[in-house]
């Protein structure tokens, strides 16, 4: 028990030395000394509770998804069979699937060849992303499977990550942290951010803007009831209700094109009327639609559509042959700089909707860290006080491996960059007592088993050994519950779990492993023949 | 240099003649604690049932103006808020329900947080916004079974492993432990009506993993005695048990509750709540691993018989042999 060959000895020590040094970072960066950029610097990050920032967790709908993929759906089968000259009437897309009629009873078997390639899974599991049915002979009904429509999230949520990273990147805030969480979520932190408005403005906007074809066949009167013309919808104003003007207005559900297709949006100041407008510029293909879509309908209004609503319909003057265009809607000079960010970065696949949202103040967070670093020195050093006058040259070592134990924990969380957040400390607080009650443990077993008569090697043989099992059931215990906290637990629960499992590993080796080395050594060369225990 | 010695070396304190009162008074608190929660209900913050959290410091009075807020804050047309200190007496919280529709459409939400925040600014110069905190009902809902889910199966499986290491009767032991651990500190939660939020969740896992530790401790002692004391009848062998690890309980109590003392009295206001329930936590754990899980073990009749180590075929062979049959 008492015998460390060389290499074990080395082999401790550096293992020590990695960990300790890889604190470092972690420490300075709490001070003001500056440590040479060349070095590696694994830090700590502190979470958002202690330091101060903002955290939005951003939610999609995916009964949206599944709306857009059968609308997406509705326009391939039309495409398709118009392609192949096959008349289908009673077409709808509502209640979570398509169904149409196919008008030649005979013309069946032809169409579900032609659509069934559409239905083909993208994926790579094989699965079909719809299911047909006949019902009555000639109505087929397409409704998307649960595997078709999670893909369709889990691709649509990919997307959506990026492009929140694009436009909190556009911001200019420092070192924010974007993660998909689970299904349908993602987690937004910005370290140091006071006000989110400006933020969540900019997630707030899907940013799907449609040019589509004014339906001017449609009566107002119709129109200010909701009832579209068949072929057409009926599409509000987004600023409906200011200045008398009309609240929604009718638009050809097809031939409008998407506005997705753009190389680049900036925000600019109209020249006549002074107004903030966006100017956007199309890539060639977009170009090439928005030049066709302009030249074929001179002298009809069109309507530019931003996620939903109608920003403005102007009259096509000429054709717009040189892929740009300006966009105005009444913008306010924030409000034009978030849509031309939200262009740029591209539209979201889904609308993201904020379901949490924290702040916390740099004031608090610095008074906190300030405070509770006050805390734990002056209650580390009343603890080693206590343990040194307790366990005398044993409690020298118990503190030292107590100093390494933080340093080490430091180190790797730096390592393998967690962050540290208010639960974490919790932790922190566990580990240590965790780590002093092995010393306390083995300490008392020493004294014991003294007592008993034991010499002195033998008593620190038996006091590690028998010490040794609780010491191993008790940690073997707390990884287990740490482990569960880990994967069942959300957030603060998880912060703690980690924590204790990494100091869990830390205070067993420098409590146990490291004392027993520094004291065999002791041992060895002192040759005591009495403990002052 | 003479060491300190907190605990004299031969102590021979009965602690398990006391043990049915104790076991009582145990059984009273708890059914308390339950009484206490059930009636009162615990004053859960934001993250278990959704709403607004605004967090506020008057830096320049010595105390927040909580009976002009309430009014204040009332008269926006968002319904009553919930003010409340903590930590200093100058720093509150306000609490608001979400607005009706904030779940599906969040500006809502935002609007409000605005409006009180401009509201507190405009009437008190001196207020610092610290923070705010918006949880939608159902990521509320999913925080607080997440956070349930995780404790529960926790305690499970560490009742699991004890069983597996020491006998089943331990693992009862232990995980009664942890129902009045946990039930007590809930208790003090409805008595006091301090905030309960995640990161007491988090508090409730320290208090759970030193209780763990330390009942632990206890049955280990318990283990070695019962293989080496045959005979000797379990009240006096649990108290011979919880002697023997006496002077080891009250060093490691000590050395956390020297430290959590220290974050009580100097520590950052926002965990006060926090270090209190673990350190309360300290002393109801160790209560607990002599009062509750020790005699446990008496009742569920534990015998040195559980700890007989089963002789295998070859040890049985090498016995006959060398008792010459």
């Amino acid at each position: 028990m008492l015998e460390f060959p060389r290499w074990k000895v080395i082999w401790l020590w550096a293992l020590t030395l990695v960990c300790a040094l890889a604190a470092v970072p972690s420490l300075t960066s709490m001070t003001n000394i500056r440590l040479p950029a060349s070095l590696p610097q694994p830090k700590v990050n502190l979470g958002l509770d202690l330091a101060g920032g903002s955290h939005i967790l951003l939610e999609a709908d995916p009964s949206q998804v599944r709306q857009q993929r059968i609308e997406g759906m509705d326009e391939s089968v039309r495409g398709k069979l118009k392609a192949e000259n096959i008349r289908i009437s009673d077409i709808s897309n509502n209640n979570g699937a398509l169904s149409f009629l196919v008008e030649d009873p005979g013309k069946v078997d032809a169409v579900r060849e032609a659509i069934l390639p559409l239905t083909n899974g993208a994926g790579l599991t094989g699965k079909r992303d719809w299911t047909i049915t006949v019902a009555d002979g000639n109505r087929f009904v397409l409704t998307p499977t649960q595997e078709g429509i999670d893909q369709a999230v889990s691709q649509a949520m990919d997307t959506a990550v990026e492009v929140v990273r694009k436009r909190i990147d556009a911001l200019g805030t420092k070192e924010p942290t974007i993660i998909r969480q689970g299904a349908q979520r993602i987690v937004v932190q910005v370290p140091g951010l006071q006000d989110p408005q400006q933020l969540k403005n900019l997630l707030g906007q899907t940013a799907k803007l449609e040019f589509k074809l004014v339906d001017s066949t449609a009566l107002p009167s119709d129109v200010a009831r909701g009832i579209a013309p068949p072929g057409s919808e009926i599409v509000p104003y987004a600023n409906a209700g200011e200045g008398g003007g009309a609240p929604a207005i009718a638009v050809k559900r097809l031939g409008g094109i998407r506005g997705d297709e753009l190389t680049n949006a900036q925000m600019s100041n109209n020249q006549q009327t002074n107004e903030p407008v966006v100017n956007i510029t199309f890539n060639t293909e977009g170009g090439a639609k928005f030049a066709k879509l302009t030249t074929q309908n001179v002298g009809k209004p069109f309507a530019i559509i931003l996620d939903g609503k109608v920003l403005s319909a102007p009259n096509i003057n000429e054709p717009i042959l040189g892929g740009s265009a300006v966009i105005s809607g009444r913008f306010t000079t924030e409000s034009a700089n978030a849509l031309a960010i939200s262009l740029r970065s591209g539209a979201l696949p889904v609308d993201l909707k904020v379901v949490e949202e924290r702040t916390v103040g740099p004031d608090l967070g610095a008074d906190s860290i300030r405070k509770g670093m006050i805390a734990m020195g002056v209650g580390t050093l009343a603890l080693a006080v206590f343990i040194l006058v307790t366990y005398g040259r044993f409690g020298v070592y118990a503190c030292i491996a107590l100093v390494i134990n933080v340093l080490m924990i430091l180190g790797i969380m730096g390592l393998i960059g967690t962050t540290l957040t208010l639960p974490g400390i919790a932790g922190f607080v566990l580990t240590i007592g965790a780590a002093v009650d092995a010393n306390v443990l083995i300490n008392e077993r020493i004294r014991e088993e003294r007592h008993r008569g034991r010499r002195v090697v033998a008593a620190v043989e038996m006091g590690y050994k028998e010490a040794s099992r609780a010491i191993f059931d008790a940690n073997i215990t707390n990884v287990i519950a740490a482990a569960l906290m880990f994967a069942f637990g959300s957030g603060p629960v998880k912060g703690f779990a980690v924590v204790l499992m990494i100091g869990i590993a830390t205070s067993v080796f420098t409590a146990v492993t490291l004392t027993r080395l520094w004291v065999a050594q002791w041992l060895r060369r002192a040759r005591p023949v009495d403990l002052n225990l | 240099m003479k060491l300190l010695k907190l605990v004299p070396d031969h102590t021979n304190i009965h602690f398990l003649k006391w043990r049915v009162p104790f076991y009582i008074v145990s059984v009273l608190l708890m059914a308390a604690s339950w009484g206490l929660v059930l009636t009162k209900g615990l004053n859960l913050g934001v993250d278990f049932v959704g709403g607004q959290m605004i967090r506020v410091t008057f830096e320049r009075s010595a105390e927040a103006p909580v009976g002009a807020l309430r009014g204040e804050v009332a008269r926006l047309g968002y319904g009553e808020p919930i003010i409340q200190r903590y930590g200093k007496p100058n720093e509150i919280s306000i609490r608001m329900k979400l607005p009706e529709g904030a779940d599906h459409d969040p500006a809502l939400s935002d609007k409000m947080a605005r409006t009180i925040t401009a509201d507190v600014k405009k009437n008190h110069a001196d207020a610092r916004i610290d923070g705010v905190d918006s949880v939608s009902g159902k990521v509320s809902k999913e925080l607080g079974w997440d956070a349930f889910k995780a404790l529960g199966l926790a305690a499970l499986a560490v009742a699991a492993y004890i069983w597996l290491r020491f006998e089943w009767q331990f693992g009862i032991g232990a995980l009664l432990s942890l129902v009045h651990d946990v039930t007590l500190t809930l208790g003090m939660f409805a008595l006091t009506q301090m905030e309960f939020d995640l990161n007491i969740v988090a508090a409730l896992l320290t208090l759970i993993g030193y209780s763990l530790n330390d009942t632990i401790v206890v049955y280990d002692r318990i283990r070695e005695n019962l293989k080496k004391f045959r005979k000797m009848p379990m009240p006096e062998l649990l108290d011979l048990s919880v002697n023997e690890t006496l002077a080891r309980t009250i060093v490691t109590s000590l050395s956390m509750l020297i430290t959590l003392v220290a974050l009580l009295l100097l520590g950052p206001e926002v965990i006060f709540g926090f270090t209190a329930a673990i350190t309360l936590g300290i002393f109801v754990g160790t209560y607990s691993s002599i009062y509750m899980a020790a005699p446990i073990l008496i009742w569920l009749k534990v015998n040195p018989k559980s700890f007989v180590p089963t002789e295998t075929a070859l040890e049985k062979q090498e016995r006959l042999a060398r008792e010459g049959v």
